[in-house]
């Protein structure tokens, strides 16, 4: 394979054999790394540790489990009551899905600022978004595990989302329930695939690192890395950046599990579920919510299941829809600000889907719809017309101004 | 392809059909293989027999005044037995069909006017609207008000407004005697 000779005889003849050594050399000290990489990349190695913290929790939480209707609640209440350290492990995976999310919108949206799903980057981009749906369909089933109101009224809208579309839809929908309504055979499937898709999601994450090392981290500035100069080797000087990261970031994700462990969740999940009674008010889980309020500011049910996909899937054309040639939003003084106003649209949305439906935030919410999707148009014009800052020659010529100033 | 192949590698035009052909086949053998053994797969997450045993429940409605709801369950399903006031029949009857989202008179959707049965799951995302207890809200029209997303039905169970794109269903049943029914 490489030319490289390991000292250790023994690393050595194990390499000949598999190139495992090989491997992780060419991946961490021999691997370039943007030089100039600011805190907002190091999301992408805390979205790996939830995914490590979820697997292994949710393998625990599942020596205790029992996916049975007649069951579940009272089995989470057991592991919650009764087995030892319980509580911790259930909270950490109950708000460590919440973690995930704000981990993973945080890595999805400097994406978006610094223009990462952008040539030679769309593969990288494609696959991230593939591992955010794949979460979506994972934390949605996961959450119907404990079987409380939430849970089941939750799946009942959910899955009832299919029944919008024409013909199809309804046995659509008696086949993801294998019953007349949600009910345990449901359980017991959305319990099968919350185990097997975090695995795939796994997977998934392989072949993103790979899309990874084949095309380099981008960087704040957006320009590609032109020479050795450009560049440090990822271990140890990102290896240690990232672990400070992780410090940073349990001390916030512990503190929510010790100290406020049900601030994400609703408080009618701790009521066992009840087919015949919808809570007065339900709510997704707050990662859904602004994908909730486009589908609820249509008021055509197939129109807005529509309106609800397209608003994900439109990201997948977000390299051809981006016509400026200019990554970073540094030097792209225009798109900077509409680049915070869609953050911010993306925020009231989430509001918009938080609260009861009716009032003047119908009106609002049909109005962030449109400025959410409006977004996308713009973009494509935005980059016709927009007269981008100069850019720097190089990563090094940037940061060693930068250094002199 | 035989026509146009330059190759010195390429087979004779007798080899070359014979060799698509067997292509051809094997892949045809192969889809409808792979579809063919997928589906049993899919259909066992179909309902299972025991779930789909058609249940039927006969319900005592003696008890249940003018004006008065109450809820039963058939096939795990909520279904609403409503006592109709006649103030409540008349507004039903009143309106005008052709003003309606899924059009359907009053009459089409009840056996005597009196009781109205509906299946009890809102036909936009499947909650349970309110409006069988006294005390909930029942919307504009004076029937049910879903809170999922504030589809609002009348006093025939009709949609009237929100999203929600058809009538709350009604289910089969039948009158045993003038004061007991069964579902299904
Ligand atoms: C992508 C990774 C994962 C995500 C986002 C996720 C998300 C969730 C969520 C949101 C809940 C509901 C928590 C609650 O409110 O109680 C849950 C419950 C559960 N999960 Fe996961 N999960 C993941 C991975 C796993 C894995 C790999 C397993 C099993 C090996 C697992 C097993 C369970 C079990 C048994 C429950 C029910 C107990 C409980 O409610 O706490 N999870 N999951
Ligand atoms: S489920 Fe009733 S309005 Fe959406």
């Amino acid at each position: 394979m490489s030319g490289y000779k390991f000292e250790n005889k023994a690393v050595q003849w194990f390499d000949d054999r598999l190139p495992l050594f090989t491997v992780l050399r060419h991946s961490t000290t021999d691997y370039p790394t943007p030089r100039n990489l600011n805190y907002w990349w190091n999301f992408g190695s805390l979205a790996l540790m939830m995914l490590v913290i979820m697997i292994l929790t949710g393998v625990f939480l599942v020596m205790n489990y029992t996916p049975n209707a007649a069951l579940a609640f009272d089995s989470v209440e057991r592991i919650m009551r009764d087995v030892n350290y319980g509580w911790l492990i259930r909270y950490m995976h109950a708000n460590g899905a919440s973690m995930f999310f704000i981990v993973v919108y945080i890595h999805i949206f400097r994406g978006l600022y610094y223009g990462s799903y952008k040539a030679p980057r769309e593969v990288l981009w494609w696959l991230g978004l593939v591992i955010y749906l794949l979460m979506m369909a994972t934390a949605f089933m996961g959450y119907v595990l404990p079987w409380g109101q939430m849970s089941f009224w939750g799946a009942t809208v959910i899955t009832n989302l299919f029944s919008a579309f024409p013909v199809v839809g309804d046995y659509i929908v008696t086949l993801l329930w294998g019953g007349f309504s949600v009910a345990n055979p449901t359980l017991n499937r959305f319990f099968s695939l919350h185990y097997l898709l975090p695995f795939l999601i796994f997977a998934v994450v392989f072949l993103h690192l790979v899309a990874l090392h084949t095309v380099k981290s981008n960087n704040p500035l957006g320009i590609e890395m032109k020479g050795p100069q450009d560049s440090i080797p990822f271990h140890p000087y990102y290896t240690i950046k990232d672990l400070y990261g992780v410090g940073v970031f349990l001390i916030v994700y512990l503190a929510f599990v010790f100290f406020a462990p049900n601030f994400f969740g609703e408080p009618d999940n701790y009521i066992p579920a009840n087919p015949m009674v919808t809570p007065p008010h339900i709510v997704p889980e707050w990662y859904y919510l602004p994908f909730y309020a486009i589908l609820r500011s249509i008021p055509n049910k197939l129109a807005g299941v529509i309106a609800m996909f397209s608003a994900i899937l439109i990201l997948f054309f977000l390299p051809w829809i981006d016509s400026s040639k200019v990554k970073s939003a540094k030097f792209r003084p225009i798109f900077k600000q509409v680049f915070w106003i869609f953050v911010l649209d993306t925020i009231l949305l989430g509001y918009v889907g938080s609260q009861p439906p009716g009032g003047p935030l119908v009106l609002i919410g049909q109005i962030a719809t449109a400025v959410y999707f409006l977004f996308f148009p713009f973009l494509y014009l935005l980059g016709k017309i927009e007269k981008p800052r100069a850019l720097p020659q190089s990563i090094s010529a940037a940061v060693l101004k930068s250094e002199k100033a | 392809m035989a026509e146009t192949s330059t190759s010195p590698l390429a087979s004779p035009p007798e080899g070359e059909t014979r060799r698509d052909f067997l292509l051809y086949a094997t892949t045809a053998v192969g889809v409808a293989g792979t579809a063919m053994a997928i589906w049993p797969f899919i259909d066992s997450m179909n309902p299972a027999a025991d779930v789909l045993a058609l249940s039927s429940t006969e319900v005592d409605i003696s008890h249940v005044a003018v004006g008065q709801s109450i809820t039963v369950t058939w096939r795990g399903k909520p279904v609403f037995i409503r006592h109709r006031t006649p103030a409540e029949i008349a507004a039903a009857e009143a309106v005008k069909v052709s003003d309606l989202r899924d059009p359907e008179t009053d009459a089409s959707r009840v056996q005597k006017p009196e009781w109205l049965i509906v299946i009890g799951i809102c036909t936009h995302l499947g909650c349970v609207p309110l409006g069988q207890k006294p005390a909930d809200p029942r919307g504009e029209f004076g029937g049910w008000f879903c809170p999922c997303h504030g589809s609002q039905y009348d006093t025939s169970g009709r949609i009237r407004k929100g999203p929600a794109p058809l009538n709350l269903a009604v289910p089969p049943y039948k009158f045993l005697t003038p004061t007991s029914i069964r579902i299904g």
